[in-house]
């Protein structure tokens, strides 16, 4: 892994030629057929499409946590599909931020032992990650409920701290996995903003798979799956209403 | 992160709890059957604790301290002319009925030892005098016993006392405190002259020859001396613990069946902790996939499972240990059950649960090793 990493918004993020397919016999299915993709920095790119069209599996490969049958992945300059698995885990760790589904937050831990995770494992002392959790805590809002416990708050309130974990150790690229798909319309704004917050930072790029039409407007570009692969790339509001009325 | 594991498993207090009973109980069975069995082996060989002397002659047939193959008298001076002997007394030993002024019997271990010298006396007397034994008809009795035949005869046996034993009259004149043996009731001290006439007649008595070694002599060499010039068994009192014990081993089935009390304790501990582990590490898959996906390598995240792994194992072998020592307390305290918890016995329970720990932590690192990350994009 290289030490240095590009900055330049060519480079942010290039996947081309993925393929990835599960299963043998009968049971085979090809999810990924030639995907092109890329990504620039300080934008918020939104990756839509129908269910089962690979939307997670390409989420899957693009940080690191599953191998493409074929095909390149190049994330911030680095050429994630010639890393070790040792490699990628500590790229993860450095550049990578996380925003899941289902939270993943640890429920027998406080909110902000959950945020200072990112930081423990980069091998901050326990202090210096607890001070830095709470600081950003407070940046979404949730500077009162620190030292509450994960299944007490609601889930919008989850998922604003499983925001603040994903952005605790200021990672260059943060990749969230249907973020506003257990949340009320309400909680899913007040999500979406945070997280368009966190792209407007510079040298930050926001990926967001999603398939709710409630929040395309908050993205800067929009890819469109189908079929495995990457048909339609919408590039402003503009463009993505004109495709979308709905929203 | 080891902090992060520690909250993460104190924060689960069930599971905790769940995974440390397992612990306790398999610490419990364990170092409960191993004290059990070293308590036993230790009252089998009582005699040689309560004797003390640094060679034991015995018929060459001999193996264990209980077992009596009477000799000649006369094997005495044979004994005290070997090379490096610096005195030599008789000992006679044997179980035998005591008859009560109620008429009840009860058998006791009745000890002789050497009239003049009273080589093999309890070493702590309770009441009265060890000189009082050369007294006519005098006998002194171990605390147990002055319990257990007082029961027999409904009140607490005290100095004066009068028994009879084989027709003949004995008298209490002392109390003593000895550690109790596993198989012959009480014991109770005479001369050598006074026991042979208490026992039912032989034409040979004598149990057994104390023999001590002269100053610079080695206790071993003077030994296999004695074995070689008299015909006879000369056995250090080391030699002749380790044969009892030996003996015993060899010829009951208590390490059978202490044996399988440990090791039902070992692998129900394994069973418990194991799957209650296995189960913990399941219910945490998408967390600890989480951290796999953040960055957590699988070298880590096995560290921080054999730190809760350990963590669980130590508390529930010191509360285990704990639990036995207060058992073993209250069991030495009524005298009844042989109990001896010895640090080596501590050590072997410690090495069992370190196992157990080590299973059930293999157990969940062999499922993260086979988690991937990706999981946790999946819903």
């Amino acid at each position: 892994m290289n030490d240095t990493i590009s900055t330049s918004k060519a480079a942010a993020l290039q996947l081309s030629g993925l393929c990835k397919s599960f299963g043998s016999g009968l049971s085979y299915t090809k999810v990924l057929h030639k995907a092109h993709f890329e990504a620039r920095l300080g934008e918020l790119l939104m990756l839509v499409g129908p269910s089962g069209c690979g939307k997670t599996t390409l989420l899957s490969i693009l940080a690191g946590t599953l191998h493409a049958d074929e095909g390149e992945v190049n994330v911030l300059g680095q050429a994630l599909h010639a890393m070790s698995e040792k490699e990628r885990t500590a790229f993860r760790a450095k550049y990578l931020g996380f925003i899941f589904q289902q939270f993943n937050l640890i429920p027998t831990i406080t909110v902000a032992e959950n945020v200072s995770v990112p930081l423990l494992i980069q091998g901050h002392s326990v202090r210096k990650a607890l001070r830095k959790a709470v600081q950003t805590l407070e940046r979404v809002g949730l500077g009162k409920r620190v030292n509450e416990r994960p299944m007490k708050l609601s889930g919008g309130e989850q998922q604003r701290v499983a925001i603040a974990r994903a952005l605790v150790h200021e990672p260059t690229l943060v990749l969230c996995d249907e973020p506003t798909s257990a949340l009320d319309s309400e909680n899913g704004v007040a999500v979406m903003k945070l997280l368009r917050e966190a792209a407007n930072e510079p040298g930050r790029t926001v990926i967001v798979v999603t398939h709710d039409p409630r929040i395309y407007h908050f993205a800067d570009r929009m890819a469109e799956m189908e079929d495995g692969r990457v048909f339609r790339v919408l590039e402003g509001a503009q463009d993505i209403a004109a495709h979308h009325p709905a929203f | 992160m080891f902090r992060l594991a520690l909250r993460m498993l104190y924060g689960d207090r069930s599971k905790y709890l769940m995974l440390m009973s397992g612990i306790v109980f398999a610490t419990i069975l364990m170092a409960q059957g191993g004290s059990l069995f070293c308590g036993i082996m230790s009252w089998m060989a009582s005699t040689l604790h309560n004797v003390r002397a640094p060679i034991w002659v015995s018929d060459p047939m001999v193996q264990q301290v209980g077992d009596n193959r009477p000799m000649r008298d006369t094997d005495v001076s044979r004994v005290r002319s070997v090379e490096g002997v610096s005195w030599a007394v008789p000992l006679y030993q044997s179980v035998i009925q005591v008859k009560l002024g109620n008429g009840k019997a009860q058998a006791v271990t009745l000890m002789g030892i050497d009239n003049t010298s009273l080589i093999g006396a309890p070493q702590t007397m309770l009441e009265g005098d060890i000189e009082d034994l050369r007294k006519p008809n005098s006998v002194i009795i171990d605390i147990y016993g002055v319990q257990l035949l007082g029961r027999e005869l409904g009140r607490p046996i005290r100095v004066g006392d009068r028994f009879e034993m084989n027709d003949r009259e004995a008298v209490v004149v002392g109390i003593c405190k000895v550690q109790r043996g596993f198989m012959g009731g009480p014991y109770m001290y005479t001369s050598y002259d006074r026991a042979v006439l208490y026992a039912p007649s032989q034409r040979k008595m004598l149990s057994f020859v104390l023999a001590g070694v002269q100053e610079g002599a080695d206790a071993a060499t003077v030994s296999a001396r004695i074995s070689a010039e008299s015909g006879l068994r000369a056995y250090t009192e080391d030699e002749f613990f380790w044969s009892t014990i030996a003996w015993y081993m060899r010829n009951t089935p208590i390490p059978i069946n202490i044996g399988l009390i440990v090791l039902i304790g070992f692998i129900v501990g394994t069973a418990v902790s194991g799957q209650a582990f296995y189960a913990f590490v399941l219910e945490n898959t998408r967390n600890l996939g989480a951290l796999k996906a953040m960055g957590l390598g699988t070298w880590r995240l096995a560290a921080m499972l054999v730190i809760q792994s350990l963590t669980v194992g130590m508390t529930g072998y010191g509360i285990g240990m704990g639990v036995v020592s207060l058992m073993g307390r209250a069991l030495i305290r009524s005298g009844r059950v042989p109990f001896l918890l010895l640090w080596q016995v501590g050590a072997i329970v410690g090495c069992a649960v370190l196992i157990i720990c080590t299973i059930s932590a293999l157990l969940g690192i062999s499922r993260i090793a086979r988690l991937e990350p990706a999981i946790v994009f999946r819903s």
